[in-house]
């Protein structure tokens, strides 16, 4: 078969056609993967809330809220707070909290809080912090050694801040940055834990 | 070309990484492990193949003048294909390897390998040179990721053999890539050098 020649007639078809065709599979590939694509998504939360929030019988994603901090400045953001109850009553819950201060810009974190605000558990769930120096955080603020570990503080007892701005928390060695953007999100996630009015006020 | 030279073109004589340097953004951004090297590989693979096959057989269709672009779009829809699937499958490595799998789009071997092989040759040949060139490229890729996964944290496929402790920071970074790169091409281009 010859080679179509360039007229403007043939190039507009085959474009067109090209297209077409790429819009019809991209179309029916997104219908098939739409599915599978949420549910990872879904699951990957649930693990990760069944991680950090202490032991609950009810459904945390279904009783979901949002909470929005530092409303009406460059700052704003939404976090999403996932209340855990045992028989009812309000044993914590998982925030899923954010950073724009890391090194390589957003840290998602889902940290887990008990009803008295003590932090349970956490876990990074998205970073861009550089490989082997900024992303050792998801070890390092939960090893027992000196004093890196964040688990079993209170956020508003305890000064959660690296030792170099005077706080009492070991930062990651090289990557005091990563570090300051880790306990930022640490400390939206208990401000927008403690909006909850079922918390225990100290 | 006999068949098995096809092949074996992509692999060692016009190594994609080794010997013609094409694709240095995701391989030297995506090698920090070996893991995540042989995913990019794979991945670039497989858009290699179907991208081949499909360009042979259309390319009659394809007036000259607008064949970048159709190849550009043809490209595009297996890259996104890719995307989709990865994440609804394997959501574990779309996040380690997430950013760069849009970016195969513009890697140059794939629209190479269409321009200077499966616009000129037939389906089958085509497909050979896609298997061919994305073998090169995992097998590079993974090789490069091996080397700077074990001199970076003492690791191979996530299997510790010194302690962490002891790696060399730099060859996770992307200084280290560019130093173990630059020895893996002298010591490919030792082996290979006809005598």
């Amino acid at each position: 078969m010859a080679k179509k020649a360039s007229t403007f007639f043939n190039m507009t078809l085959v474009l067109t056609a090209v297209c077409i065709v790429a819009g019809v599979v991209l179309g029916a590939v997104h219908r098939l993967t739409e599915e599978p694509v949420m549910r990872a998504e879904k699951a990957k939360q649930e693990q990760a809330v069944q991680e950090v929030a202490p032991d609950f019988d009810n459904d945390p994603l279904a009783e979901q809220y949002v909470c929005t901090l530092y409303a009406g400045t460059k700052e704003e953001m939404t976090l999403t707070v996932f209340p855990a109850r045992q028989n009812g009553v309000f044993v914590g819950a998982a925030v899923e909290s954010l950073t724009r201060k890391g090194f390589g810009g957003e840290i998602s974190v889902m940290v887990g809080f008990d009803a008295d605000s003590t932090i349970r558990n956490y876990r990074v769930l998205k970073h861009a912090e550089t490989p082997g120096l900024g992303s050792k955080m998801e070890e390092w603020f939960r090893s027992d050694k000196n004093r890196q570990s964040i688990l079993g503080l209170h956020p508003d007892k305890e000064n959660l801040n690296v030792s170099k701005d005077g706080g009492q928390i070991d930062a990651i060695t090289a990557a005091t940055i990563s570090s300051r953007a880790f306990l930022d999100a640490i400390q939206n996630a208990y401000r927008a834990f403690i909006q909850n009015p079922e918390t225990i006020k100290p | 070309m006999n068949k098995r030279n096809i092949l074996l073109n992509g692999i060692i004589r016009e190594n994609p990484t080794f010997v013609l340097l094409l694709g240095m953004c995701p391989t030297l951004g995506t090698t920090t492990s070996a893991g995540n090297g042989m995913g990019m590989g794979l991945a670039t693979l497989f858009v290699l193949i179907c991208s081949n096959l499909v360009i042979s057989c259309v390319k009659n269709l394809i007036p000259d003048k607008v064949r970048i672009p159709a190849f550009i779009v043809i490209i595009a829809t297996f890259v996104t294909v890719l995307e989709m699937c990865m994440k609804a499958y394997m959501p574990a490595l779309y996040a380690s390897l997430g950013l760069f799998i849009p970016l195969i789009v513009v890697n140059c071997i794939v629209l190479g390998r269409a321009e200077s092989f499966a616009a000129k040759h037939g389906w089958f040949d085509s497909l050979l040179d896609g298997l061919g060139t994305g073998l090169g490229f995992t097998l590079a890729l993974t090789l490069l990721g091996a080397v700077r996964e074990f001199l970076g944290s003492g690791k191979i496929f996530n299997l510790t053999l010194f302690p962490e402790n002891y790696g060399i920071l730099i060859f996770i970074l992307a200084p280290g890539a560019f130093i173990a790169l630059g020895y893996l091409i002298v010591l490919f281009n030792q082996l290979t050098r006809k005598s």
